[in-house]
């Protein structure tokens, strides 16, 4: 048994970076509003679950590949990102912390139920016709989707990445993320900001989204499988680091696929939420970050 | 003052009398079973309230004392034999012990705020997989327990007993909140809420505080697993640990009014009340929880204060013409 | 009764207090001046418990309270006030009161009881049933101050009380003050003000950039070349002009 495991390893640990990728960008789009904004976005696996629904009925409804729809739904899940904070979380929260994590819990409840309603609870999965192939490595096959998905969760985080640094908006960001009252005196719209900053961090959901959802499947409780994670990976990498999202996503997607080949399906996911306690509890500035 | 105390007593006991007397003109077993969900939630409600409401720590897993508390009192009947109406109370003991090292461990380390809300989350999520895989909880299958009615068993034939059952504990948190109201350990709460940093400078353990607050949640919420593990005689991990109830715990009390004695009582009434009248109309999954995120969010925007605090604001806008006279006469 | 030796506390590369020796004994009235940044808070942090020192030794009564957490060194007698007030905004001045009261009493009627004797010496009986949050400066000040002395200190560490007040309410402040003292309260207190520094200190001790650079009477203290310059090198001469 020990034994079997061991030769899956290597296997395993692939998978745990296919995967890993696109944590890792669901995880920026977290630690992004949390750094500049400093809240935490309790909707955030809702939003992703959004995300997945929408390259699901792209495809089934205009037969659109998950990964043109990239195109299509990142943009979309900014716009819906701006608006929702700039006119609904913003101005309801009035400031407060824990405003602003029960009014992403009631925003989670409400996505999760209308998807629920609208879409019923079945599982959908999309059929690629290259969704069967696969590169031999020799010890395991690795899915073309699974190969697609990782290179564009990388090329989406190298893409967020450069925009951060080298665009006006980036640095704008950055100057608010560092010191608020400073960039309101200098008379940057801090609001907007904010409502930008949370824009990206939803668009990096509806990228996560696309590539997700060739090699994984969509149900409105999706969401809750993914907030956890998500919260894991930020709070390990520090919360508000962007290259800790990118360490954390690869460290998780690990976790969980050794996890699972070496406990067992159920007792694998036990390690995602022992990591958040343990980091929690021993380590809350993560493994890279240093404020919290 | 005093009189007007008085009369509030009176009045109370009034209305604890009229929900005693209840099923006796109540024949529908419809009704008395809404009753005694909103007596249940409002019980459970109140246990997050003390340490939410009163001392200001917000729990996203209230659902692991309920959870652990079932398991405690239903593996105890169903492998030893152990009458609940004593295994209650070690449901009650594992709810305590619980919040004992979940408090422990993350007050102790500073969390606050969402970050306690969070793990409060994990710790919850944590109990949920470790019931999936361990033997001894009927893993995923789950627990099923006999249907043997009698005090013994805190089951009962009749869904009164249930609703008997449900009023004991409501009555039970009310009195704990009442005690905590008029006592040194809630206004330290309460100070602990208000500022921290302040409530230590003067003197407050403000550790060992928050400790006994979760602990007495725990206690709580554990007797409220046995209640509901012998009403349903049935129990798997995803009901144990399910994050609705966590959610429904909070909700209620946010509603109704954090940090008030009545807050989830008149929280988990309207919110049951909404779900029924919703139900009624469409029946669809899903449909009254959508209701249940847009109440959160309207009262967290506007009525931070919940209803009850929107109905004092009210009373308190009439009196205070009187008040405001009388306080720029006296300000030296 | 209170002791500090070679106390020193870093902030990164910051040197924010600096191997400060300092006493303070039974019945006296001790004050602590010097510039903005000077380093007076982060001291009477340490001193209190909510800072941990990177060296030094404080000794209360004869007791080390190095390590002690701030509840625990309340409990010995010795309590600090904030200078940015931090009251219990949605509770009225007299729960605020009683929050301090109950740490000698877990009888609601008794604390009751002391808030109200505290509040007649600190002269807040009116304001008894407002809420904290409606407070003028003043009466935040007066609050912080209140809510400290309910607690039957030994040693009171104000730190600021005066800051932001009008003069009226200062010279109200020092009586208070001086009552307090009467009671047999030892003080410690922080100030810029100096014509209070000047009315209400038996010594006086200066920091500047962490260190401490004088100590003795507060007219000596005032007349020494190495204060005037630390405060005119930092601007705060209306400090000085304001004393005199
Ligand atoms: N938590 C902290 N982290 C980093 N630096 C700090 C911290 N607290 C204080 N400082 C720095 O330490 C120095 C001393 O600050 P402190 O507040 O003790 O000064 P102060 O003498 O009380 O000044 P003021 O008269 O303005 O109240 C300042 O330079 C301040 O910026
Ligand atoms: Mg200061």
């Amino acid at each position: 048994m020990i034994s079997a495991s061991l030769s899956m390893l290597p296997a395993a640990i692939i998978n745990g970076l296919m995967y890993g990728a696109i944590y890792a960008l669901v995880a920026l789009g977290l630690t992004l509003i949390y750094g500049v904004l400093h809240i935490i976005n309790f909707a955030h696996g809702a939003m992703l679950m959004l995300a997945l629904y929408a390259a699901f009925f792209l495809f089934h409804l205009f037969s659109i590949d998950p990964y043109f729809s990239i195109l299509i739904v990142t943009p979309c899940a900014g716009i819906f990102g701006y608006i929702i904070y700039r006119y609904g979380i913003g101005p309801l929260a009035k400031g407060k912390d824990q405003n602003i994590l029960l009014i992403t819990l009631g925003l989670s409840i409400i996505i999760e139920n209308s998807a629920l309603f609208f879409f019923s609870g079945d599982q959908q999965t999309v059929n690629l016709s290259y969704g069967f192939e696969a590169f031999d490595l020799g010890f395991m096959y690795l899915s073309y989707p699974k190969v697609i998905s990782f290179f564009a969760a990388l090329f989406m985080c190298a893409v967020l990445w450069a925009a951060m640094s080298l665009t006006d908006m980036g640095r704008a960001i950055r100057a608010v993320a560092k010191e608020r009252q400073g960039a309101r005196l200098v008379g940057i719209n801090v609001e907007h900001i904010f409502a930008v900053t949370f824009g990206i961090g939803i668009a990096c959901l509806g990228a996560a989204g696309c590539m997700m959802l060739p090699i994984f499947y969509v149900d409105p409780y999706t969401g809750n499988i993914f907030v956890l994670v998500a919260f894991t990976i930020v709070v390990l990498g520090g919360m508000g680091s962007v290259v800790g999202a990118l360490v954390g996503g690869f460290i998780i997607g690990i976790t969980e696929s050794v996890g699972g080949l070496l406990l067992g399906e159920s007792l694998g996911q036990i390690g995602i939420s022992l990591i958040f306690i343990l980091i929690l509890i021993f380590r809350p500035t993560g493994l890279f970050g240093s404020k919290v | 003052m005093m009189s007007n105390f008085r009369s509030h007593l009176s009045f109370l006991l009034l209305g604890a009398l009229g929900l005693i007397i209840l099923p006796y003109f109540i024949t529908s077993r419809f009704y008395i079973d809404v009753l005694t969900l909103i007596f249940f939630t409002a019980y459970l409600g109140q246990s997050w309230n003390i340490l939410g409401g009163y001392a200001g720590q917000f729990s996203f897993g209230g659902v692991m004392f309920f959870g652990t508390g079932a398991y405690v009192s239903s593996i105890l009947l169903t492998t030893f034999g152990f009458p609940p109406i004593f295994g209650i109370f070690l449901a009650i003991l594992g709810g305590a012990i619980l919040g004992l090292i979940v408090g422990y461990m993350s007050f102790r380390s500073g969390l606050r705020g969402s970050y306690f809300a969070l793990i409060t989350l994990a710790f919850a999520e944590l109990l949920r997989v470790l019931a999936n895989s361990v033997e001894f909880t009927g893993g995923g299958v789950g627990l099923f327990l006999t249907y043997a009615p009698g005090l013994s068993n805190l089951q009962f034939e009749s869904p009164v007993g249930f609703y008997y059952f449900a009023l004991i504990l409501m009555f039970i948190s009310i009195a704990i909140v009442y005690w905590l109201e008029s006592s040194r350990f809630g206004a330290q709460l309460v100070a602990i809420r208000e500022n921290e940093d302040a409530a230590e400078a003067l003197g407050i353990d403000t550790l060992r505080c928050k400790i006994y607050a979760i602990m007495i949640m725990g206690a709580m919420g554990g007797a409220a697993g046995t209640f509901y593990s012998q009403k349903y005689l049935y129990l798997d991990p995803p009901i144990a640990y399910s994050i609705h109830l966590s959610v429904e715990m909070l909700l209620v009390t946010i509603v109704g009014g954090m940090g008030t004695i009545f807050g989830p009582l008149v929280g988990a009434f309207v919110l049951h009340t909404v779900n029924e009248i919703a139900r009624h109309f469409i029946d669809t999954p899903g449909l009254s929880l959508i209701v249940y995120g847009l109440i959160l969010i309207i009262i967290i925007g506007y009525l931070p204060n919940g209803l009850i605090g929107a109905f004092k604001k009210k009373e308190k806008k009439s009196e205070s013409s009187s008040l405001d006279k009388n306080q720029s006469r006296e300000e030296p | 009764m209170l002791s500090v030796n070679n106390l020193t506390k870093r902030f990164g590369g910051l040197l924010a207090v600096s191997s400060v020796d300092l006493e303070v004994k039974e019945k006296e009235i001790v004050s602590l001046i010097g510039p903005n940044g000077a380093g007076k808070t982060t001291l009477f942090a340490m001193v209190a418990g909510f800072l941990k020192a990177d060296e030094g030794e404080i000794n209360f009564e004869k007791a080390s309270v190095v390590g002690l957490k701030p509840h625990q060194i309340c409990q010995l007698g010795m309590v600090r006030t904030f200078q940015i007030t931090q009251p219990f905004a949605g509770l009225t001045t007299l729960q605020n009161i009683m929050v301090g009261a109950y740490s000698n009493t877990a009888q609601t009627d008794s604390a009751k009881k002391k808030a109200e004797e505290v509040a007649e010496v600190v002269g807040m009986t009116s304001l008894l049933s407002q809420g904290a949050d409606g407070l003028t400066v003043a009466g935040r000040k007066r609050l912080e101050l209140a809510r400290a002395l309910a607690t039957d200190p030994k040693l009171l560490l104000l730190d600021e009380v005066m800051a932001g007040l009008n003069p009226a309410e200062i010279d109200d402040i020092v009586t208070v003050i001086k009552g307090i003292r009467d009671r047999g309260v030892t003080i410690f207190l922080i100030e810029h003000v100096m014509k209070a520094v000047m009315n209400l200190s038996d010594r006086t001790y200066v920091l500047n950039d962490g260190k401490l650079i004088a100590s003795g009477t507060p007219s000596s203290v005032a007349e020494n070349p190495q204060v005037i310059e630390a405060y005119l090198g930092h601007g705060a001469a209306e400090a000085m002009a304001e004393g005199a």
